[in-house]
């Protein structure tokens, strides 16, 4: 007897869910309760989301950038994935190709790291 | 699983861009290791290289006339003559940008980002060596420039486009003085610039619905044949053209140009008045003469009807003007306007003659731009017209290299000004274009004006107290005017070799 492709998928979900339960119900039992206010705070980086301010408030411009670099490497991965997937028809040719888009992007990334576009100050 | 046919690649015609796009990355690469001090002579002189050895490759595939990467390139004639013409007139351009002992730290700011007007901006201003990014930044445009010239579908034109519009927004923010000037000019070319992509690529997708393809051969295949309502070619042919308009600067498209040349650092309005008129011309000849020749007769009277508009707003708007930096603005827009009477007449001689114009205009814009760079008071560049006054009394060999060029410009005989327009009208007459060379003529008479007042004020009028002194030019500097003043010469009394080689290369690949 098979079994039915999607068994493993329902059994990860049981796993995961498992888990989940596990670690929000054991941590208060075993772990140290210190306060910290950072811990009262939404779980999120960057600007404190509220209270909001009226018309959206300031905000460093040096979000910006992070956001830009951030969407540099995020296209790089959508491009990689697709590769990925198809790897085993694009041959020799595509693993090149693939290569020398990530040289430069690599290329763009030691400019960025060496000219301080990750430091935040 | 089975593998994909990749189509055949010939390397040997896409070298001079894939050498480009190397130096150009290794450029950046450049900023990352090597310290700053050495930086500039680096860079400036790995630029130089790539522009040669790129202009040697193409030079070696002179006789190539072919069709590779899928139908993507197309390597005939006319890319590899406006190829080299645009790594020729670039390398003159990149001896501009990399002239440094004109002006503290060069023309360049180091960091454009700083706010205008505050303490670090005026301690930048001060003297602090200028970003060395111009070259890569250069060297990438000019690779998108091969590229769009040689780009035989729409979208590689499109990237090509995009690949070269992209350096110049940024080289545009980047003058030393009158920062916000030059902040403006950049913001303003990027959102024109956009929104004129944006009419490009919609355009693009017009087309693909009545052909089916992108690529220039299918286009004109169902050009020929048309399956489905003509429609779709009309409003798509109306949307690339509008995208290829604009970098071209023609009128109703040209009203970014006067405020971009004047706030761009002078280098880069040279580059983009010699270099970028190349490319985006080139592209239009290829779209009208490969993919859209079948409706001639359609778009013939309207991009007519442009041109004359576009002839007499640069000539007349010349006239009005009070500065030297947006008076040549506006004389390239008229020069523009001449370029599209040379693309209308439709016919090899049209082709042969255009891309003369472009190489001849080309050399005479780099020194008008170089004299400008030349001629200063405390405060940057001294481009206001009332400040040239009587400067022919002051540095009467500078003057007179400005006088010959703007005579050029104005068509005298003995210049290249006086046979690329000969032979641009020449070509219209030919192509059943007569009304327009009569528009031509009576602009170029028209704007003749201007040029003729400038004249009159550097020598007849009486320098006054605030007339600036002339900056002696350094090495760079001296030869690209002594490059831009030859080539004037001898396009103007020896045309003959370059109309041979124009007319050698005027066949397009379909």
């Amino acid at each position: 007897m098979t079994i039915n492709p999607y068994v493993p998928i329902v059994g990860l979900l049981i796993l995961g869910a498992l888990f989940a339960l596990f670690s929000v119900s054991v941590a208060p039992i075993v772990g140290p309760k210190r306060f910290n206010r950072a811990k009262l705070d939404a779980y999120e980086c960057g600007i404190e989301p509220a209270p909001t301010p009226i018309g959206g408030g300031r905000f460093p411009v040096k979000f910006y950038l992070t956001a830009m670099l951030f969407i540099i490497f995020d296209i790089e991965t959508i491009f990689l994935y697709p590769w990925a997937v198809s790897f085993d028809m694009l041959g020799l040719f595509g693993f090149v190709e693939m290569v020398l888009f990530i040289l430069t992007v690599f290329i763009a990334y030691a400019y960025v790291w060496r000219r301080g576009g990750l430091n935040w100050d | 699983m089975e593998q994909l046919k990749l189509p055949p690649i010939d390397y040997g015609a896409l070298l001079p861009m894939l050498i480009l796009f190397g130096a150009a990355c290794l450029g950046v690469l450049v900023e990352v290791v090597v310290p700053r001090r050495a930086r500039n002579a680096v860079q400036l002189s790995l630029a130089l290289l790539s522009v040669v050895a790129s202009l040697v490759a193409v030079v070696l595939e002179r006789g190539t006339r072919t069709i590779t990467i899928g139908g993507a390139v197309a390597v005939d004639g006319p890319t590899l003559f406006l190829q080299g013409s645009i790594l020729v007139l670039g390398g003159v351009s990149l001896m501009l940008i990399g002239e440094r002992s004109i002006e503290r730290g060069g023309v360049f700011v180091s960091q454009a980002a700083v706010t205008a007007g505050s303490q670090k901006d005026a301690q930048q201003a001060g003297g602090q060596p200028g970003a060395t990014e111009v070259y890569p930044l250069s060297v990438f445009a000019l690779g998108g420039m091969l590229l769009f010239v040689a780009a035989n579908d729409l979208l590689t034109m499109f990237v090509a486009l995009e690949v070269f519009s992209l350096p110049l927004y940024l080289l545009c923010a980047l003058a030393r003085r009158r920062r916000l000037l030059s902040q403006e000019a950049a913001l303003k070319y990027f959102l024109l610039g956009s929104y004129a992509s944006a009419f490009f690529l919609f355009g693009v997708a017009f087309i693909y619905g009545f052909a089916g393809g992108i690529q220039l051969s299918v286009v004109h295949e169902a050009v020929a044949n048309p399956q489905r309502s003509q429609v779709l070619l009309y409003v798509g042919l109306g949307m690339v053209a509008i995208g290829l308009l604009f970098k071209a600067a023609l009128a109703p498209f040209h009203v970014w140009t006067p405020d971009v040349y004047q706030g761009a650092p002078t280098p880069v309005t040279a580059f983009m008045a010699a270099c970028t008129k190349v490319a985006a011309f080139g592209a239009l000849l290829r779209v009208l003469y490969v993919a859209f020749e079948g409706v001639r007769w359609d778009f013939q009277p309207v991009l007519g009807g442009i041109a004359v508009l576009t002839m007499f707003v640069g000539a007349v708007l010349a006239v009005t003007q009070t500065d030297l930096k947006r008076l040549l603005a506006y004389s390239s827009i008229a020069n523009a306007g001449y370029l599209m009477v040379g693309v209308l007449a439709l016919n090899d001689e049209g082709l042969s003659s255009t891309m003369f114009y472009l190489v001849a205009y080309g050399f005479s814009v780099l020194a008008a731009f170089a004299i400008i760079s030349l001629v200063r008071d405390p405060d940057g560049e001294a481009t206001h017209l009332s400040k040239w006054a009587g400067i022919g009394r002051k540095s009467p060999l500078l003057a007179g290299i400005f006088t010959f060029i703007l005579l050029a410009f104005a068509g005298i005989p003995l210049t290249s000004g006086f046979t690329s327009k000969f032979a641009v009208f020449g070509a219209a007459v030919e192509g059943g274009q007569t009304w327009l060379v009569i528009f031509g003529v009576i602009t170029s008479m028209l704007l003749a004006f201007p040029y003729l007042r400038v004249v009159v004020l550097m020598w007849l009028s009486e320098p006054g107290e605030s007339t600036p002194a002339v900056s002696i030019p350094g090495f760079l500097t001296s030869a690209v005017l002594g490059l831009g003043v030859l080539v004037t010469v001898a396009l103007g009394v020896v045309p003959a070799p370059l109309i041979d080689l124009t007319r050698e290369a005027a066949q397009f690949v379909r």
